[in-house]
């Protein structure tokens, strides 16, 4: 059961083969067995899954059933959850409990499927390696002193433990990308605009993007069928009609494009990884896809011009967390100056507490030319390295990270040597392009390592394709740890 | 010696949206702390704005009315700095690129010292920006503690920024009352002071003639025309001692006591923040069609210059008379309504609705709205003035009847039996008997004491009880008299 894929959990919930309340009780049964080796779990609320479940098996009874009524899905600590804590890793959250739903979580609502808990992340969704979090360090399943990636390090977790039939992560640099190459899943992070920002609390707002994370590209398709779509309470959500995303699964690759950018092939890359991922584009050669050589010259850029931008809209978009209205506030203070910096000292994580000294510097007068506004235009050529690119292949490939899971701890004091960790999947997010994750083989240790594939805008459902029947050719996504 | 005053004016004015700025939360004044304050005013973490469409509409009406240029893209930028009534840590403003540029407003100017005559002044307008309003935070009453409000946050304001064209404290108050017309007039704001709906920031320096400006100090939040003449005042004569005595001025931010009469300092420039703007991620960069702009051009009422001009050229009055009529839009409408009753009559319409109308009104403290008689009924009255019916004497008693217990004019006149004699066959032989009556003062007259004739006119008035037509019997008193 802990093996079958959203479909044959669909099928299964609708033919009565199993009941969503039972599933759901195996799932956190499985959690409550395996999570305090992983932590991959902030919250967990049995009494309000199962309460979805009930309501999702009486849907079923009556014939309404969707895709994704009565299966299990584990969301990221991002997403405000109505009755649900809703920390975003940070303890200045500790006691937030939210009183609306993001429009994500909504989708998944009305879909009918069950919110099985909320996952860990690093603290506001900043950093590589879910060690920022308040709630403790995530844990790779594939070997517990190793780190699964970050930002969305505890879906990532969940969804290669098993622990849940799949979870929702969001991407600013490589958040969705990274971990799910680092546990050996799949993650897609969609063209900015095509899921809502509405309830998923702010990093960087001009590049944060909710996206699914789950065992293979099938299931991503149906994932994402649920989260994407307009709305108009978020101004940066797109306009577009309402698609499948697994209407091209089937769809044979010959004649298929890949452009392969020789600067994500230059030295920084692990052999180990570099191996497996020459594999793979050998593997979509026999699949009937033809490979061209293409450049992206500003990309290298990619990592400064994030390291600007990202800080300085998070610097604005954290200052709302000033101990007033809600969340933490320092238990003693003099007077209101004291209040805001007592409570923010202590509140908010060294990392978090880093990117908003670098932001706030970088919008200051007299460096705001120099930095923000010298990086937005690097961001504009960043992005047209990739408008050029496509009008010659119709995916690019390449590696997600350049090494496999690295140790707990390895990279803590060096927050450069962390941040090149995103140096693959940076410039996607600068670009407003979708990308996505899957894996495709093991490296050095045996940890896994992912393939990166980057569609042009709105190319989801290719890029589906193209990772399915990779999947279809290969079994590196139905590989398991063992707990 | 003589010194040069330079003032220039910011003026917020709250629109008259229904909701606010970036949400769907109420604006309505007076209700419950905290009760219209949603998701978005508390700045709930994940919630976004959503900008109101027809903030924006007003803004361009403004811009309309004003000459000034309408910016076809403009942003919205993150004002950055921490206070308990600001939610979110930053304000929605706009920065570089505001919705309108540059305009201008001629004003009439009446100099508050005696003898100087009435004149007109072009004060620029360097641009007009939509921005939300912050909340209000409440000291009293809280145990040592402050209570914060958020019903207003999120309130559209529009923030207009004039160049220091005013040399007066008198061209101050013409220029902000003139704008306080304009935006009742145009229908973008109620203007209402006592509730903050059109607040006054007033920057002042002064200088030697012919020298480069001088160091200002901007008084803040003056929402009475009367306290600003006053703060202006004081304000310039504490400069130019300040600068006589040998001191210096800094430049500072400064509060009005209107108990005191006397300015004092908030925050020098020391103080002054960093506010880090930067354009809001969240929202996309206000494009404004040509079309939309024809559109509310299309809504636009005529202007308070343009009918001033038509009631000048057209109807012959006085500029004086013009701009009084103009002062407001209710009383150039009852002016309107009113000669549509009385044709012709502008003149006399013009006099009654500056003289008797107005003193009334003031006397019972009403405003044009309130106004007891409808302006379809004083044109009536005036009709009966222009066709001699009544006499102006007459007119008055009808004007106290109107007033006070309602009714036509025509029905008055009958009841009261005021019709006046315009026979002159009767007005003959009331004269005769006068003559016949006193033919030692005759003679006295008819020997060259011309000063005679008042007397003639008081008899035969009285003869008539007040209802003979002057006019008619001056010239047959005249002829009758010199026989």
């Amino acid at each position: 059961m802990f093996e079958s894929s959203l479909k044959q959990l669909g099928d299964a919930l609708r033919a009565n083969k199993i009941s969503s309340v039972e599933l759901t009780q195996s799932y956190l049964d499985r959690i409550t067995r395996h999570n305090p080796a992983l932590n991959a779990f902030i919250t967990l609320n049995p009494e309000m899954s199962l309460a979805q479940a009930r309501a999702a098996d009486a849907r079923i009874a009556a014939g309404k059933a969707d895709a994704l009524t009565g299966i299990p899905i584990a969301q990221k600590d991002i997403f405000c959850a109505k009755g649900w804590l809703t920390t975003c890793g940070s303890k200045m959250l500790h006691n937030f409990v939210s009183p609306y739903d993001a429009h994500v979580i909504s989708q998944f609502n009305n879909a009918g499927a069950i919110n099985l808990g909320k996952t860990n992340m690093d603290e506001f969704a900043m950093g590589s390696s879910n060690e920022t979090s308040h709630y403790g360090a995530v844990k790779n399943p594939w070997d517990t002193t190793r780190v699964p990636g970050g930002s969305s390090g505890g879906t990532a977790a969940a969804v290669a433990a098993r622990l849940c039939a799949a979870a929702t992560g969001t991407d600013t640099g490589g958040s969705i990308r990274q971990p799910a190459a680092l546990c050996g899943i799949s993650g897609l992070k969609p063209t900015y605009g095509v899921c809502s920002r509405y309830g998923m609390i702010a990093f960087a707002s001009s590049l944060d993007q909710a996206g699914p994370m789950g065992r293979s590209a099938e299931d991503l398709a149906l994932m994402l069928n649920v989260m994407a779509g307009f709305d108009e309470r978020d101004s940066t959500s797109l306009q577009r009609d309402k698609e499948d995303y697994a209407r091209d699964l089937n769809k044979p690759l010959t004649g298929l494009r890949i452009g392969l950018p020789k600067e994500f092939f230059a030295e920084g890359m692990g052999s180990d990884v570099a191996k497996a991922v020459e594999a793979a584009i050998a593997e979509y050669k026999k699949l009937g896809a033809t490979i061209v050589d293409i450049s992206l010259p500003n990309s290298k850029l990619s990592v400064p011009v994030y390291y600007v931008l990202a800080p300085a809209e998070a610097s604005s978009n954290l200052s709302r967390f000033d101990g007033v209205r809600y969340g933490y506030r320092a238990p003693e203070y003099s007077d209101l100056a004291d209040m805001y910096e007592k409570s923010r000292a202590q509140g908010f994580g060294a990392e978090v507490k880093r990117r908003i000294m670098i932001g706030t510097y970088v919008l200051s007068h007299g460096y705001y030319d120099a930095y923000y506004l010298q990086a937005q235009k690097i961001r504009r050529l960043i992005a047209q390295d990739f408008t050029e690119a496509y009008k010659q292949c119709d995916v690019i490939m390449g590696p997600t990270s350049p090494s496999t899971a690295f140790k707990l701890g390895e990279k803590g004091d060096d927050p450069v040597q962390m941040y090149l960790s995103d140096i693959y999947t940076i410039a996607v997010n600068l670009a407003g392009l979708p990308g996505m994750s899957i894996p495709c083989g093991f490296g050095a240790n045996d940890m896994p390592v992912g393939l990166q594939i980057i569609g042009n805008y709105f190319d989801e459902a290719r890029m589906l394709n193209v990772a399915h029947q990779f999947q279809q050719a290969t079994d590196w996504h139905s590989r398991a740890p063992k707990l | 010696m003589q010194w040069e005053i330079v003032i220039g004016l910011e003026v917020h004015t709250q629109l008259s949206t229904n909701t606010k700025i970036f949400s769907g939360a109420s604006t309505a004044f007076g209700a419950e702390p905290n009760t219209q304050a949603d998701a978005v005013s508390i700045a709930l973490p994940g919630v976004l704005p959503v900008l109101n469409k027809g903030a924006v509409e007003r803004a361009i009406k403004f811009g309309l009315a004003t000459g000034s240029h309408i910016a076809n893209r403009s942003v919205f930028a993150r004002k950055n700095y921490f206070y308990p009534d600001l939610p979110k840590g930053y304000q929605i403003s706009q920065f570089d690129l505001p919705v309108v540029g540059q305009g201008a407003l001629t004003i009439q100017v009446e100099p508050l010292s005696g003898n100087a005559k009435p004149y007109e002044k072009t004060v620029r307008i360097t641009r007009a920006h939509l921005e939300e309003d912050a909340g209000k935070s409440m000291h009293g009453d809280f145990h040592g503690m402050t209570g914060i409000d958020l019903n207003r946050a999120g309130t559209p304001l529009l923030e207009i920024v004039s160049e220091p064209d005013m040399v007066s404290a008198a061209e101050a108050v013409a220029y902000a009352k003139a704008l306080h017309t304009l935006v009742r007039w145009i229908g973008i704001s109620d203007g209402n002071m006592q509730e903050g709906s059109f607040r006054c920031d007033v920057n002042v320096s002064v200088r030697k003639p012919g020298q480069p400006l001088g160091t200002r100090r901007e008084i803040k939040n003056l929402n009475s025309f009367k306290f600003m003449q006053q703060a202006i005042d004081y304000e310039v004569q504490w400069q130019i001692d300040t600068i006589e005595n040998g001191g210096k001025v800094h430049q500072a931010t400064i509060l009005f006591n209107p108990d005191t009469g006397e300015t004092r300092a908030m925050r020098s420039k020391e103080d002054a923040h960093d506010y880090r703007y930067f354009p809001d991620p969240d929202l996309l960069p206000l494009e404004i069609s040509p079309e939309w702009i024809e559109q509310m051009r299309a809504t636009l009422p005529e202007l308070p210059q343009a009918k001033q001009a038509r009631y000048v050229n057209d109807l012959g009055l006085s500029a004086y008379d013009a701009s009084v009529l103009t002062s407001s839009r209710e009383m150039a409408d009852f002016f309107e309504a009113a000669l549509g009753n009385a044709i012709g009559q502008a003149k006399i319409c013009a006099n009654w609705i500056i003289g008797e109308v107005s003193a009334q009104l003031n006397r019972d403290g009403l405003d044009m709205t309130q106004c007891p008689i409808t302006a379809q009924q004083l044109g009536g009255m005036l009709q009966r003035i222009a066709d001699n019916t009544i006499s102006n004497s007459g007119a008055k008693e009808v004007f106290r009847t109107m007033w006070a217990e309602g009714g036509e004019a025509d029905a008055i006149i009958e009841a009261k039996g005021l019709k006046q004699v315009s026979d002159s066959g009767a007005i003959e032989a009331l004269v005769d008997e006068i003559i016949a009556a006193n033919a030692d003062k005759v003679a006295e007259y008819r020997s060259g004491k011309d000063k005679l004739f008042g007397f003639f006119v008081g008899l035969a008035m009285k003869a008539s009880k007040g209802k003979a037509n002057p006019a008619q019997l001056n010239d047959i008193l005249k002829k009758k008299l010199e026989g």
